[in-house]
């Protein structure tokens, strides 16, 4: 986690390049730290997983870099190509939101707006990005409605999004998300939503549409399922910080973290038959009542002497795959493994 | 269209939000009659100016003193002269003190009232639905002390204690007497409900994911606002519109009852009904005429309005269907 790397854009800086991103919330008690001190890096067409249960702060590091977000940028940088989108100018933002990083949300059913046609929705951000005519874009839209496998794109284009399925508009926001060629799409759990055969479809498509445009793509879930098949980096997340980050080879293969591990531990498969699944007990913590050293230690079976009082760096496992858990400290050789 | 896709497709009936709206509407028989009467009303409106000021073909300015407070659907006297006879020989609403046909009349003042009404309204809504929309879309934000939405919806509440008539009163009396300036100074007193509503409407549409993705999607505040936003917030604030239609027209005639309004020998309902006063045992048909108009106008516009809420109240129109 060498710092140096990120502080010129050179040719093979990554093209998205979080670091050390804390955002916290405002609330009546005080601000509570939702984000806290993220790395995180993606590189041209590259697929990064960021894993987590719900409320871990993964959907605010996504919100972070689009800065949708009604929290506030406490700390760190997101570079996008250069340029720290966390201090850019609202008006320089605009034209990277949708244009350059386009974001898909877990709700199709409510992420259209009702009152526009399909077709309308699409082309206006045709128009907006590519100053393309009216014309040009209705023909521009046609063609991306084919693209994301809508059949009889004419036709659907003149409907409302209550004429179509959760799977259809699902189809139709990737559609407006890509429709600017993006250099990086944020799928912010897109197949939550749907249905498991609709799941499939949608993450098919995602794939075929990220290799045809050589887009990288920041894909935010809990189901580690979907993270195996599509991503190729994968980074965990636990209560506001990246728990450990590695190749799905290795976070799946070799997880080094017991929050990792347990959380494995809970996917059924093959060999778990006839058993049950393991649980992790307790809960997450509140980003209001962290604990001072390791977030994830009150539900840890590892948990040893300095895990309470002291939060764990990111030790290094092999390359680069890193956990930020004592257990992997190469100076505490009677750690418990 | 339909051999294009399969049936087993269309999964949600293929209708627009605005015939859902129309099929439930349409069951409501008291509002349909409300918009037929509309419909007639802006018809009237529009031939009533031409046939009274452009191509006069009933001349509401002409005094005939021999035929003075005649009662409905007679006849006038032998001796007018032939410039003087009204069309038809006949007249259809009686004539005033002065002779003047209150047919005519009452054709040149529906004009005014439809215009006050719609003119006020739409100064109202501009009004209303921009200072709503700012309240509720950036109501977190802080202007010194004070949030923006605290501002705006306090500075709503203390033009909201106004008694609203005593101060177009006040203002009407201070400016010189036209119809525009009363239609500005109607529509300046009647935006704080829409006001309301837009902001309740945008507080509830900005959390909604939609909103969220045009934001995702780099579109500009004001287009968020005013392309996807208002267009959504729309249903309660077109209901109040009509009714406030209604407001603004017997506003108009209470001021021109008072002689506030537009001035004679200009016509509008309200100060037929204003002159018709002094006669009204003499003349009951001076009053009767302009107050069953204003009266038929403002019910239809209230019904068309509740016709339009319950219509687009889907909890309503499911009991309704």
């Amino acid at each position: 986690m060498a710092a140096s790397d990120h502080d010129s854009p050179t040719a093979t800086a990554p093209l998205l390049s979080i670091r050390d991103l804390h955002v916290e919330f405002e609330t009546d008690s005080g601000s509570v730290p939702a984000v806290r001190g993220v790395d995180l890096r993606i590189g041209a067409g590259e697929t990064v997983a960021l894993v987590g249960e719900s409320g871990c702060g993964k959907s605010v590091t996504a919100l972070a870099v689009m800065r949708l977000m009604t929290g506030r940028v406490a700390g760190g940088s997101i570079h996008f190509e250069g340029k720290d989108l966390a201090r850019l100018p609202e008006t320089e933002m605009r034209h990277v939101r949708g244009a350059q990083i386009g974001m898909i949300f877990q709700e199709p059913m409510t992420s259209l707006n009702p009152v526009f046609k399909i077709g309308q929705q699409i082309e206006e951000v045709l128009v907006l990005h590519q100053r393309l005519t009216p014309a040009a874009a209705q023909a521009q839209a046609l063609d991306l409605l084919r693209r994301v496998g809508i059949p009889s794109p004419a036709e659907r284009a003149e409907q409302y999004p209550h004429e179509l399925s959760g799977g259809m508009k699902q189809r139709v926001m990737i559609a407006i998300a890509i429709a600017c060629r993006p250099k990086l799409l944020i799928a912010d759990e897109p197949t939550t939503a749907l249905d498991v055969t609709i799941q499939a479809q949608i993450m098919d498509l995602l794939k075929s549409l990220k290799d045809e445009l050589g887009m990288a793509v920041l894909l935010i879930t809990h189901d580690l399922g979907v993270v195996a098949h599509f991503a190729e980096r994968v980074d965990v997340m636990y209560a506001g910080k990246i728990v450990e980050h590695g190749s799905v080879r290795d976070i799946f293969k070799r997880p080094a973290h017991p929050y990792t591990r347990a959380l494995l531990g809970g996917l059924p498969d093959a060999t778990t038959v006839g058993h049950r699944l393991e649980a992790i007990p307790g809960r997450v913590p509140s980003p209001a009542l962290l604990p001072p050293g390791c977030a994830f230690c009150a539900r840890c079976k590892h948990a040893f002497e300095p895990c309470e009082p002291e939060q764990p760096p990111a030790f290094e496992i092999a390359g680069p795959h890193v956990a930020a858990c004592w257990l992997h400290d190469p100076a505490l050789k009677h750690a418990p493994r | 269209m339909s051999n294009a896709a399969p049936a087993a497709e269309r999964l949600a009936p293929a209708e627009t939000p605005f015939q859902q709206v129309w099929r439930a509407f349409r069951k409501d028989r008291l509002a349909v009659a409300g918009l037929y009467v509309l419909a007639a009303l802006v018809v009237l409106a529009l031939v009533g100016k031409l046939l009274t000021e452009w191509w006069v073909v009933f001349d509401p300015t002409t005094v005939r003193l021999p035929d003075k407070l005649r009662p409905p659907f007679s006849a006038p006297s032998a001796e007018l002269l032939s410039a003087q006879r009204p069309t038809w020989g006949i007249y259809p609403f009686g004539t005033d003190e002065l002779g003047r046909n209150v047919f005519a009349r009452m054709l040149q003042g529906s004009f005014i009232s439809l215009s006050v009404g719609i003119v006020a309204v739409s100064i109202s809504l501009i009004i209303g639905v921009s200072l709503g929309g700012i309240a509720g879309f950036y109501g977190q934000r802080k202007w010194g002390p004070f949030s923006v939405d605290g501002l705006i919806m306090r500075f709503t509440d203390v033009v909201l204690c106004f008694p609203t008539f005593f101060l177009i009163l006040t203002v009407v009396a201070l400016l010189p007497p036209s119809i525009y300036n009363i239609m500005i100074v109607i529509g300046m007193t009647s935006w704080m409900s829409t006001a309301r509503f837009v902001r309740a409407e945008f507080l509830s549409l900005r959390e909604r994911d939609f909103v969220t993705a045009a934001h995702a999607l780099g579109l500009p505040e004001w287009r968020i606002i005013f392309r996807h936003m208002v267009p959504n917030a729309m249903a309660p604030v077109l209901v109040s519109a009509s009714i406030d239609v209604a407001y603004a027209i017997l506003t108009e005639s209470a001021l021109s009852f008072l002689g506030f309004g537009v001035r004679p020998p200009f016509a509008t309902w309200g100060n037929i009904l204003a002159d018709g006063r002094s006669y009204i045992f003499d003349a009951p048909w001076l009053f009767a005429i302009p107050g069953t108009a204003i009266l038929i106008v403002v019910l239809a516009f209230n019904l068309v309005g509740e016709g339009l809420r319950d219509a687009m109240n889907p909890k309503l129109r499911k009991r309704a269907g």
